[in-house]
């Protein structure tokens, strides 16, 4: 029987409830969004008791099918004041799924100093206060609790910049290698931080698991799924092969790769940083260039890096931490930003808006671009230790740009804007600056249609037509992924391979008896887009921010190309 | 005429990463693809000097082109 766990931090109470009707075919982003939307004050303080923060895996997580193990966290966002949802792998939202857990709810805020942990198992959820591990990196939490409760735990937890409650803070989960996967973006850490959770631990012994009502059906739709997977040249080869970073000399090509703080579209040292690099230094030193985020993907975009000796340095090692270091903070050196994205990982911060707050501080001076042990030095000794500097950079290069008079600040909504440049990449930019989340890749990827021509023929970067449009369909078909547990690579099958999304729903229906037609995607994203887009307007947002900052006015080397679109033509996005 | 001819990802194996090379007045895009042996049902992304093009475009002294598989970023 599905379950809602809920935890009470200013009673240190829990309680278990049923599923309400209305929620029963929603799950991760959908659900974490109708909770937040339905139970926290628009206006609240993000870190304040009224504030919520949910976890909820997606709908197939925990099944047997391929690539659904994600797992959503929302909340009120203390980074930029919306509504939030951010997704990660791990091993968390399988056994949520098994444990049929449908979403697990945080609510108000502890009195007095104390630390707490959680745990979670097939018996509820419990709360504990924590001695031990407060002030810890997430690395070696994870080790204690394998030690104290056994290898097979699930662990969710933030490092000391969520302590810190910085707003770059991201929640860290186990992956199947004890290592982290993360969901990023938004400063969750710090919500979690707020309500002085360190870690919530996770034991699915004895969990009942998903049994499908139609079992046949589910497997052959879920064999079909996974053929689709196979079939497109994205998910089939291109990433397996090459991993994420692939996208470094692609986007260099088309003149979006941001560099030196976003002051030029291409960026010299290119190929150092590049994906066909990083897959023959792993061929070569021994690493492991194919790696999936979660039991059950057979993408496997992900990779282990390994220094000259072999030695472990990071694992989820993307484009987007690459690049943005590589060549916006001008690095160009995979070595030091590997050890770079290894302590964002440990002390717990998103490697997108930290990376491009460190490109606003070289911008400022703070210290030069290229400067490699500089951002070492930066993220151990000041971000992880909490100095006045380090918790500047830690709340997001909106607040580096405001606090070193910096103009060339990018980021919607306070968050920082990810690895393509909106000028060179319409499409990319229209769902910057719509997307309930602030400046988020993942809302509506339109970089795969500007450049690749995926789901059904380019659509010109460097021009304005067909680009709302080409977000807004994106974004809607992205909360179906975002809500089933899906990995944003499935957009690729499931725009060009027919047999994708009828297969998607067929599993659907076979697991859990339901009666959906293809047509209630659309209805998912359009009703989950308007309630968090509710949400927004009630916490005091308007149209106004829906705009990119004053600075892609001006041109970006090669094209010379500019952020040319009228206010009207990016509200007619909300039009539908 | 000289046009550079880079390949990336996949197209690499077995071919090479970035090469000048000689080709007849008028060559089109597409007839350097046949000769590289490139099915086109594989190529995402055509660019010429960093721009989007098309197959049956004809090339000039000094061009270069970049030939992509589809790969994805994130």
């Amino acid at each position: 029987m599905n379950k809602i766990l809920r935890v009470n931090m200013t009673t240190l109470t829990t309680g278990t409830e049923a599923v309400p009707k209305e929620w029963a075919a929603l799950g991760g982003r959908a659900l974490t969004s109708t909770i937040v939307a339905k139970e926290v004050i628009p206006t609240c303080h993000p870190l304040g008791e009224n504030n919520k923060l949910i976890f909820a895996p997606g709908l197939l997580s925990g099944t047997t099918a391929v690539n659904s193990g994600r797992l959503s966290a929302g909340a009120k966002s203390p980074l930029t004041g919306t509504i939030k949802e951010s997704n990660a792998g791990g091993l968390a939202a399988q056994m949520f799924g098994r444990l049929r857990i449908k979403a697990l709810i945080i609510e108000g805020l502890p009195k007095g100093n104390a630390w707490y942990s959680l745990h979670v198992s097939n018996n509820g959820v419990t709360i504990a206060e924590e001695k031990e591990l407060i002030g810890k990196g997430n690395f070696a939490v994870v080790e204690a609790l394998e030690n104290r409760i056994g290898k097979k735990v699930g662990v969710i937890t933030i490092g000391p910049a969520g302590e810190m409650k910085m707003l770059s803070a991201n929640i860290s989960v186990k992956d199947v290698d004890s290592k982290l996967r993360s969901h990023g973006r938004g400063g969750l850490g710090a919500v979690m931080g707020s309500k002085r959770i360190k870690f919530i631990s996770i034991d699915d012994s004895g969990a009942p698991g998903i049994k499908p009502v139609d079992p046949e059906k589910f497997t052959a739709s879920a064999r079909i799924f996974a053929k689709a997977i196979m079939e497109h040249p994205g998910t089939g080869q291109g990433l397996p092969t090459f991993g994420t970073a692939e996208m470094v000399n692609l986007v260099n090509e088309a003149g979006g790769l941001p560099t030196r703080n976003f002051s030029l579209g291409r960026y010299e040292g290119h190929e150092k940083i590049s994906g066909e690099t990083l897959r023959e230094t792993m061929i070569e030193r021994g690493g492991n260039p194919s790696h999936g985020c979660q039991p059950g993907c057979i993408i496997k975009c992900s990779q282990v890096y390994v220094d000259k000796k072999g030695k472990y340095i990071t694992s989820g090692f993307e484009y987007e931490t690459i690049e943005i270091l590589g060549a916006n903070a001008g690095l160009g050196n995979l070595d030091q930003i590997a050890v770079a994205d290894s302590i964002m990982d440990d002390i717990g911060v998103d490697s997108i808006e930290t990376s491009i707050a460190i490109g606003v501080a070289m911008e400022a001076g703070v210290l030069p671009f290229d400067d490699g042990e500089g951002v070492l030095r930066l993220l151990r000794e000041d971000i992880g230790k909490g100095t006045p500097l380090g918790r500047i950079i830690g709340s997001g290069a909106g607040h580096v740009g405001k606090v070193f008079g910096v103009t060339r600040v990018p980021v919607v909504k306070n968050q920082a804007i990810p690895a393509y440049d909106p000028r060179a990449i319409k499409g990319i930019g229209i769902t910057y600056a719509t997307s309930t989340m602030g400046a988020d890749h993942t809302m509506g990827y339109a970089v795969a249609t500007n450049l690749m021509g995926v789901g059904g023929g380019i659509v010109d970067p460097l021009k304005k037509d067909g680009q709302v449009e080409l977000s807004r369909h994106l974004q809607i078909v992205t909360v179906m992924l975002d809500s089933i547990g899906l990995c944003l690579f499935i957009g690729f099958p499931a725009a060009d391979i027919p047999t994708c999304v009828p297969a998607l729903v067929d599993m659907l229906n076979a697991c859990f008896g339901f009666e959906l037609t293809p047509e209630w995607i659309g209805g998912l994203g359009v009703n989950t887009l308007k309630t968090e887009r509710a949400f927004n307007l009630a916490a005091g947002f308007t149209n106004k921010d829906d705009r990119l900052p004053e600075f892609f006015r001006e041109p970006l080397p090669p094209h010379n190309a500019v952020w040319d679109f009228t206010d009207e033509e990016i509200d007619e996005f909300w039009n539908f | 005429m000289n046009i550079t001819v880079r390949l990336f990802a996949t197209f690499r194996f077995g071919r090479f990463a970035s090469a000048t090379r000689q080709y007849p007045p008028q060559t089109r895009i597409s007839e350097i693809i046949r000769e590289l042996q490139i099915p086109d049902t594989e190529i995402s992304m055509i660019m010429l000097n960093g721009r989007h093009a098309d197959p049956e475009q004809c090339l000039c002294e000094g061009d270069s082109i970049a030939l992509f598989p589809v790969v994805a970023g994130g």
